[in-house]
């Protein structure tokens, strides 16, 4: 047994090889690690791929498959009644909006799911933290790992609410590279932090509040469903109460990009957009990164 | 290799403080022991020492690096395993290893070499593409301690290492951290058990409400007592009452104390015991139902120390 020889006085023990210290500038450190966190990520996704895959592309199947092949099928009005040229304008307003909501599950779920769990019951996030790197960035390479995988949703989604639908019934896509280009990696960034917020903010049996309070009102308020700039109509008195109500929802500056982006349908304006997307993502970094902080540290 | 200077904690909210002005200086080589019960501020140490917790006051130093002021370094230095399994259970045991190599930049074949290693170092080659869940206690144990000295750390924390353990798995552990030890490696672990405290390591602080009552060898604290032999009464009889008697009628008792229902004597250079407290027992009308006869052990220093017993 070990034990008999390493205990009794230390003095008296011969003086063991002094483990060289050899400490690498933080700089460098963080930037590996960085690297390895989501390196980490990666293979955990290529592990999981199918299962991505599935999770991806079930909701925006669904809701293709509901508004644009059963609706149009069985008569049931959407889009305003106008027939096959109603319903493809429809399917118009609901791809983009599909593109969007898939960039936000993909946050919510990425980031918010895993991070809760791993705060909760595993205390993964334990061991994470003791990377040799600033605690921000641990939470920061989850960020990143959450928007690429939302960009990747993007790109897997477009074309299936692009393939499914009744016959006659199409979405008059127009792709703006450079919208495209540049908003998506926006609003994934923003999604992602709004992940970050919600995991970093409900512990994991609140999980079933989070969702009924907070993802499903602003999926539904959110802009998938219809455009930013039809809402007016909504109204009491000369109020367009619900127009304004929606402003403080996210997801509808994202939907609203998208349909910039993928469509030549009318929408908000990129001059608020942009910024206001940019705002959000800010805030959502802000205050995820200061949770984080404070849920890791005593 | 650790230097605290009044380091100090009163988490926010309450009013005591968790660690109260802690001096401490673990040498190079050393295992060195927090031995206290439950709430003594054992993890708020290591948590100080290992960036986790952020002191109120006082400095801390690990490997030459200030934990409060330079907590990304300092993280550079120090390997952990914590009170809670925190393997990563997305990945198998062999990803484990490799991507803590990754997180603390070694290369990938580097890493993939080291993982190696230590999997046989540690005897869970069989289980390296085992999921962690497949894992007993005792290997996802071992599987930590491999990670958390992957990247040779200046120091080896560790937060009550066997607790939960089986009897056997603890042993192993030891064992392993035994040899670590022997190889150089500087060991700081906390524990409420004291015969892991008196058998691993070389230094022990005696910790309770956030405050070191003492702090040596684990054979220097037990001489520290005062006595040789420790001696427990089961009697059918009150045992303060007992208590009183023995501590009059025997001699060489330099203590007496009720602790579980049971007297305990502190004894030295005690002769013909057994006799001694047979007779003074019968003398005082109480028939004894049991009688054992100890050395000190890690035990007896703290309930000397404290009144109370290590366990709760
Ligand atoms: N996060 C915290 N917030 C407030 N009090 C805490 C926190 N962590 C520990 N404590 C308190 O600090 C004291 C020391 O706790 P701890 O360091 O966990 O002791 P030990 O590890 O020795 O059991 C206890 O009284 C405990 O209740
Ligand atoms: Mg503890």
């Amino acid at each position: 047994m070990a034990a008999s020889d390493v205990t009794g006085d230390v003095t008296t023990r011969a003086v063991p090889a002094r483990i060289e210290l050899q400490l690498r500038p933080v700089l460098t450190a963080s930037y590996s690690a960085l690297g390895a966190l989501l390196l980490r990520d990666l293979v955990v996704l290529w592990k999981d791929k199918w299962v991505f895959v599935l999770r991806t592309v079930i909701q925006p199947f669904l809701l293709c498959f509901v508004f644009l092949y059963v609706f149009p099928k069985i008569g049931q009005g959407v889009g305003g009644g106008g027939g096959r040229r109603g319903e493809s304008s429809f399917a118009t307003v609901l791809v983009p909006g599909v593109v969007g909501i898939s960039i936000m599950f993909q946050g919510v779920q990425s980031i918010a799911l895993n991070m809760a769990q791993e705060f909760g019951f595993t205390r993964e996030i334990e061991d994470r933290v003791q990377a040799p790197c600033p605690i921000w960035l641990v939470a920061m390479a989850k960020v990143l790992s959450g928007a690429a995988q939302g960009a990747l949703s993007a790109v897997l989604v477009l074309p299936i609410a692009a393939v499914v639908h009744a016959a006659g019934v199409h979405a008059h896509l127009d792709l703006r590279w450079w919208i495209i280009l540049t908003l998506v990696p926006l609003a994934c960034i923003a999604m992602a932090g709004l992940g970050l917020v919600l995991g970093t903010s409900f512990e994991p049996r609140n999980i079933g509040l989070m969702f009924g309070f907070i993802i499903l009102p602003i999926t539904f308020l959110g802009g998938t469903y219809y455009g930013w700039t039809t809402l007016s109509p909504v109204r009491i008195g000369g109020f367009h109460w619900l127009q304004v109500l929606v402003l403080i929802n996210p997801l509808m500056y994202v939907n609203e990009g998208m349909r910039a982006a993928f469509t030549s349908s009318p929408h908000m304006h990129l001059y608020v957009i942009y910024p206001v997307m940019a705002a959000f993502a800010t805030t959502f970094l802000a205050i995820g990164l200061r949770n984080f902080r404070r849920r890791v540290l005593a | 290799m650790i230097h605290t200077e009044q380091l100090t904690k009163v988490y926010p909210g309450t009013d005591f403080a968790a660690v109260d002005c802690l001096d401490l200086e673990v040498g190079t080589g050393e295992i060195f022991g927090l031995l206290g019960p439950n709430g003594a501020g054992k993890t708020t140490t290591a948590g100080m020492l290992t960036t986790r917790v952020i002191p109120t006051s006082g400095r801390a130093l690990v490997g030459g690096v200030d934990v409060a002021a330079q907590p990304a370094l300092a993280k550079q230095v120090s390997g952990i395993v914590s009170q809670q399994n925190t393997l990563d259970r997305q990945l198998n045991v062999w990803e484990n290893l490799y991507f803590h190599g990754r997180l603390f930049g070694m290369g990938a074949t580097t890493s993939r070499r080291i993982a190696d290693e230590l999997l046989e170092q540690f005897q869970l080659e069989k289980w390296a593409q085992a999921s962690v869940y497949a894992l007993s206690g005792g290997m996802a144990q071992r599987l930590m301690v491999a990670r958390a000295i992957f990247h040779r750390p200046a120091v080896l924390f560790l937060d009550e290492p066997t607790a939960g353990l089986d009897p056997q798995s603890r042993l192993a552990l030891w064992e392993v951290l035994g040899q670590l030890n022997r190889d150089g490696q500087t060991i700081m672990l906390t524990t409420h058990y004291m015969e892991e405290a008196d058998r691993l390591c070389h230094r022990v602080a005696i910790m309770d409400h956030g405050k070191i009552l003492a702090l040596d060898t684990p054979a220097a604290l037990k001489r520290g007592i005062g006595a040789d032999t420790i001696v427990t009464v089961r009697a059918a009889a009150d045992p303060e009452q007992l208590a009183a008697v023995l501590a009059r009628d025997v001699a060489g008792v330099e203590r007496a104390r009720v602790a579980d229902g049971a007297v305990q004597l502190d004894v030295s250079g005690g002769q013909r015991l057994v006799q001694q407290i047979v007779l003074a027992a019968e003398r005082a009308g109480a028939d004894i139902l049991d009688l054992s006869i100890t050395e000190p052990t890690l035990e007896t220093v703290f309930i000397t120390l404290t009144g109370r017993e290590l366990r709760d």
